[in-house]
């Protein structure tokens, strides 16, 4: 065997790039949330991002730019960890059968990984195309709209089921495979980070379907025949 | 009070391919304390002679005895059936040469695992002074070195472990630990560079998918989660080091 140093910058990419992904979508999900507080909560938010409380006037292509950067790490998260599909269809009956039979916890949270990544990767594409190519359509009313009128109520219902299980069940499998943060007593660590898990997939599974509830009302009572838009000044 | 049990047994001789693999159903009296080492030898003495199993110790040391345990790869002298359903289905664990039955050869497959990652002591100036006293080691470290030494090749993770099952080459929880051990022996002088060239590729520890089968069936309890992690670790800080 020769000295090749490929696959570990690999694993340490697929984790890098996991962990971003992660931490970027617990930031998102709260920011997205803000709708629930208010509408003007919201656009307040939707003004940060455009850079409006920096620069004294809005650009959208600030949005653009950071989902930008955010579809390249997707990208390659989703490139990487194809590597960890199973190869052809022999293998797949064979870890199909096999987690089936051994019925053992981590080993079925791994093919849940694996088919909410399938899924993300068109549903989270679809969603990160749309933000770069139409940036300054975001706003308590304009997201609304898309949520109700172009049914993209499915893409995000589908999208947020299977990126919250995902991120967080693979938070907790990066750091049992690093030993991240690891103490004396792996064991109780790895109960503790089990709970963790579970505990953030419910309370952002909450947030997220609260933050679609609202918008979908807002779609559905608001009056597009009057105004499109939130405001068309700011204060 | 004495529950009656029933016992499937997924059995199939490769001398007799004619006799296709079947399932064989025993139904045999629950004891205090019953093992399924005691209720294999139950079913052997009174059922079916020909029933083909393996026992050495009966006390969970020598590894023979590993098979699946409703799926679970499990040791079956340590197994309390008191702890199982009534009923129990018994399989060979899976990877490994089947002899007969619940019978395989963990013993070739242990072989060749450690002659790929040579698995003993390498010093080359010591190597030939048997006589020699050897250095004094760090009652710390030697606790560490004992407890990964604890491992009997059972199997039991290998057979639990999703990506060997996917990857007939991935040395498995069972190597990763072995040259965790050596690793953490200063007595053994193999640089970090012999050791990335063993393991730092995906047929060694960047091909742990983190499943933690291994983890929850090893029948020694080692910690193979955090020794894996140690050792991903390790392996990493070489590449990232190694200039060439
Ligand atoms: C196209 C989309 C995606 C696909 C196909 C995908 C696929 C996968 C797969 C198969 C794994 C398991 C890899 C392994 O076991 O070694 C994984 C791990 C992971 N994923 Fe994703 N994923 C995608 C998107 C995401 C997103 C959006 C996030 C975060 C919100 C994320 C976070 C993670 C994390 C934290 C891990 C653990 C990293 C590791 O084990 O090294 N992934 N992904
Ligand atoms: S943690 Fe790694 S070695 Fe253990 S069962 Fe999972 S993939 Fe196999
Ligand atoms: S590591 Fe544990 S399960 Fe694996 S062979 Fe050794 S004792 Fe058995
Ligand atoms: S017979 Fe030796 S471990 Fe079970």
């Amino acid at each position: 065997m020769r000295f090749d140093k490929k696959e570990a910058y690999l694993d340490l990419l697929q984790s890098g790039t996991g962990i971003f992904l992660a931490l970027f979508i617990m930031g998102h999900l709260v920011f997205e949330a803000s709708i629930l507080i208010s509408n003007e909560m919201m656009y307040k938010v939707t003004l940060m991002f455009e850079g409006f409380y920096l620069f004294g006037e809005r650009h959208a292509w600030i949005i653009s730019v950071l989902a930008g950067i955010v579809l390249v790490v997707f990208i390659t998260h989703a490139l990487i960890a194809l590597r960890r599909f199973p190869a052809d269809y022999k293998r797949y009956k064979i870890i199909k059968h096999h987690t089936k039979s051994f019925a053992h916890e981590d080993t079925t949270l791994w093919s849940v990984q694996v088919a909410t990544g399938f899924m993300m990767f068109f549903l989270g594409s679809v969603h990160l195309v749309m933000m770069i190519s139409t940036p300054d359509k975001i706003g308590p009313f304009l997201s609304s709209y898309r949520v109700v009128h172009e049914y993209m109520w499915v893409v995000y219902f589908l999208l947020l089921l299977s990126v919250v299980t995902h991120a967080f069940i693979g938070l907790y499998r990066v750091m049992l495979k690093w030993g991240i943060f690891e103490s004396d007593d792996p064991k109780t660590y790895r109960k503790l980070l089990k709970s963790a898990m579970r505990g953030f997939i419910v309370l952002y599974l909450f947030l997220g379907l609260a933050s679609l509830a609202k918008y979908s009302y807002i779609g559905m009572t608001h009056n597009y025949e009057k105004t499109k838009i939130y405001k068309e000044v700011t204060q | 009070m004495n529950r009656e049990l029933t016992i499937d047994i997924l059995r199939y001789d490769p001398n007799q391919p004619e006799i296709k693999p079947y399932i064989a159903s025993y139904k045999i009296q629950e004891q205090v304390g019953m093992t399924l080492f005691v209720a294999l030898n139950e079913i052997r003495k009174h059922h079916d002679s020909s029933l083909k199993f393996d026992f050495v110790c009966r006390a969970g040391i020598c590894g023979s005895c590993s098979m699946l345990v409703n799926g679970k790869p499990s040791l079956a002298c340590k197994t309390l059936t008191q702890k199982l359903d009534s009923h129990i289905r018994l399989a060979p664990l899976p990877v490994f040469e089947l002899i007969g039955d619940l019978s395989v050869f963990t013993g070739n497959w242990m072989r060749g695992l450690n002659e790929r990652l040579e698995s003993w002591i390498h010093h080359k100036e010591e190597e030939l002074e048997v006589d020699k006293l050897e250095k004094p080691m760090d009652p710390d470290v030697a606790d560490d070195v004992y407890e990964l030494d604890r491992c009997i090749e059972c199997g039991c993770c290998v057979a639990g472990c999703g990506t060997l099952q996917m990857n007939e080459n991935f040395v498995g929880a069972v190597g990763l630990n072995k040259i965790a051990r050596y690793q953490l022996d200063p007595r053994d002088k193999r640089d970090e560079k012999e050791y990335y060239e063993l393991v730092g590729n995906e047929d060694g520890v960047f091909g742990c998918m983190t499943l933690l089968g291994c983890e929850d069936v090893c029948s020694k309890n080692l910690p193979l989660q955090s020794k894996i992690a140690y050792l991903r670790r390790v392996m990493a800080k070489t590449a990232l080091k190694k200039k060439d």
